[in-house]
């Protein structure tokens, strides 16, 4: 049983969020000082969903910190946890599924961090996972669901049923994740924190309701105007928000949808690396694409403007 | 034309689609299975994706990796969030799910997290992802493997996704009140369940295979179905779609 009560404890979540001010004031800062908000321990929640708007900047600026102990969440869990499991900053995965994808094989570094028993790895069905954060977003310990019953996924984290009141069916009480921060990176966003995203809505909706704090990156800063013009389309008010910092290609080399296409093939020489080296591989990737460069402009740099020119250009193509 | 594994399982899994019918697919094979069948015999059929899309257009050449990428949500109808994607499942939107899976026992449940011991495994896979939530909470669910002895196994090292757990009415006991799996569509034939133990049993076999060969590359013991039925090959018409979707042959091999 891995998961613990302050996990699930609403009424401790609910007493964190009332006693924090709500100012509908500008929260536009500098990356670092968004992450600097992150404290050891923490329970991290991130947006996106695998290689797509993934809070990569956000990631980035925090483990130049050097942090320990923390605790990273993600319905799909890509190799930004590989990246905290050898940086020594994770200490707990808790996902449904860790990889790139198909054309990249296992995980390496799953497989030798699990498999060693050098970090704690709680697994959970996808929807498993999902109802964790909608249960904190709803500010309720737990969700009655169908899900997970009868699989051996109910004893990983330690979950229990419920008889249901009315009917007395046996149902999965699915605990409540109310993590500390949430990491999430959008398209768009006022000053204020008001946020859009296009495409895909993943979980992030639910997490910036989860968390206690939030952090999120933007590819664009507009005005206030251009939001309140289309209210509909904000996912996340500027209440929520802790932390705003503007970071265009926020997310690359993953995906943001609209804005740039993944880089596949960055992908495959980051998988050659650990190929031939293990975590080695990724110790001196983070070497020089984390801890080396000055400022997220620079790790950008080291793609080249030409070669995220055309992800750009193919991201136009496939959603238009 | 010769047919790969993978072209094999698509046309296979397409013919089990039904027209006006809704199916829970992913990326790789249960992909080119749920194409095939709406440009087939299914033109009517809505797809879903567990990245949150529903009801894409998936265009050839550019067919996705992942299952929320943007090339999975071209064209879509919908991109609804993940959490609520599953729910559409679960309220019983779903008549048939797709999911593969690295070991499959003689009821139908699949490993897909960890060979040998769970805390300290001898191989840690990369999880569930959706597929425990597919089979939980699809009216049906089809299994499109490979078919290997080393995947079909007497007994899973580890349930993460259910399927009639030890067989007899165990499923139903354990609380889930829907679904179960339907069909396992391997290399060699396909398979169905004994309705009363739910043993795995043979139902048909591809052409070309026997029920030696099935029984050579199965862990365990295989019921054969006394309505023993042969597929019918792919058809030039079915193996053109499938490569007119897939020219690079990224997913049909």
């Amino acid at each position: 049983m891995t998961i613990a009560p302050r996990e699930y404890d609403f009424v401790a979540a609910r007493r964190r969020l009332e006693a924090k001010p709500k100012p509908a004031g500008p929260k536009l800062g500098s990356l670092e000082d968004a992450a600097a908000l992150v404290k050891d321990g923490d329970h991290l929640a991130l947006g996106g969903c695998l290689y797509s708007r993934t809070p990569l900047a956000l990631v980035w600026a925090l483990l130049r910190r050097r942090p320990t102990g923390l605790i990273f969440s993600r319905n799909l869990m890509c190799y930004e946890g590989e990246w905290g499991m050898v940086a020594g900053a994770v200490s707990k995965v808790v996902t449904s599924w860790m990889g790139i994808g198909l054309p990249w094989g296992l995980s390496r570094i799953q497989r030798e961090f699990v498999e060693a028993g050098r970090v704690e790895f709680e697994e959970w069905s996808h929807l498993g996972l999902g109802l964790r954060y909608r249960a904190a977003a709803m500010g309720v310990p737990f969700l009655p669901s169908l899900t997970m019953l009868g699989s051996d996924l109910m004893g990983v984290g330690g979950s229990k049923t419920v008889e249901c009141p009315y009917t007395g069916r046996t149902l999965h009480a699915v605990p409540a994740l109310y993590p500390d921060v949430a990491l999430i990176h959008v398209q768009k966003a006022d000053r204020l924190g008001n946020c859009q995203i296009d495409g895909y809505p993943h979980m992030d909706g639910d997490i910036a309701r989860a968390a206690a704090t939030v952090l999120v990156t933007a590819e664009e800063i507009v005005s206030e105007d251009e939001i309140r013009l289309h209210p509909d389309r904000t996912v996340i008010p500027g209440f929520l928000v802790d932390a705003l910092a503007h970071a265009p290609y926020g997310s690359y080399p993953h995906e943001c949808y609209g804005a740039y296409d993944a880089e596949p093939e960055h992908f495959t020489a980051y998988v050659d690396g650990i190929r031939e080296r293990g975590a080695a591989g990724v110790a001196d990737y983070l070497e020089r694409y984390v801890y080396a460069p000055a400022s997220h402009a620079d790790y950008l740099a080291l793609f080249g403007a030409a070669r995220r020119a055309e992800a750009a250009a193919r991201a136009r193509m496939l959603t238009t | 034309m010769s047919v790969t594994a993978n072209e094999l399982l698509a046309v296979m899994g397409a013919r089990e689609l039904r027209d006006d019918s809704t199916v829970f697919t992913g990326v790789g094979a249960p992909m080119m299975a749920s194409v095939l069948a709406q440009r087939t015999h299914a033109p009517r059929l809505t797809m879903m994706v567990e990245g949150g899309v529903i009801g894409p257009t998936w265009k050839p050449g550019e067919l996705p990796i992942s299952t929320n990428e943007m090339r999975a949500a071209y064209r879509a109808q919908m991109l609804p969030a993940i959490t609520d994607a599953f729910l559409l499942a679960q309220r019983g939107f779903f008549d048939v799910g797709f999911i593969g899976g690295a070991q499959i026992d003689r009821y139908g449940n699949v490993n897909t997290s960890a060979i040998g011991g769970y805390a300290r495994p001898r191989v840690r896979l990369p999880g569930s992802g959706g597929a425990n939530d597919i089979i939980s909470l699809c009216r049906e669910v089809i299994i499109l493997t490979v078919h290997e002895k080393r995947r079909f196994t007497e007994r899973v090292d580890f349930v993460t996704s259910p399927g009639y757990l030890e067989g007899g009415d165990s499923r139903r006991r354990a609380g889930l009140l829907f679904g179960g799996v339907a069909r396992v569509v391997t290399t060699l034939g396909i398979f169905g369940f004994h309705p009363e133990s739910r043993r795995m049993q043979l139902l048909a076999l591809h052409p070309g295979a026997t029920v030696e060969q099935v029984r050579e590359h199965t862990g365990f013991d295989v019921l054969v179905s006394p309505q023993l039925t042969t597929t019918k090959p792919p058809t030039d018409e079915e193996l053109s779609i499938l490569r007119m979707l897939d020219p690079k042959r990224q997913f049909i091999g």
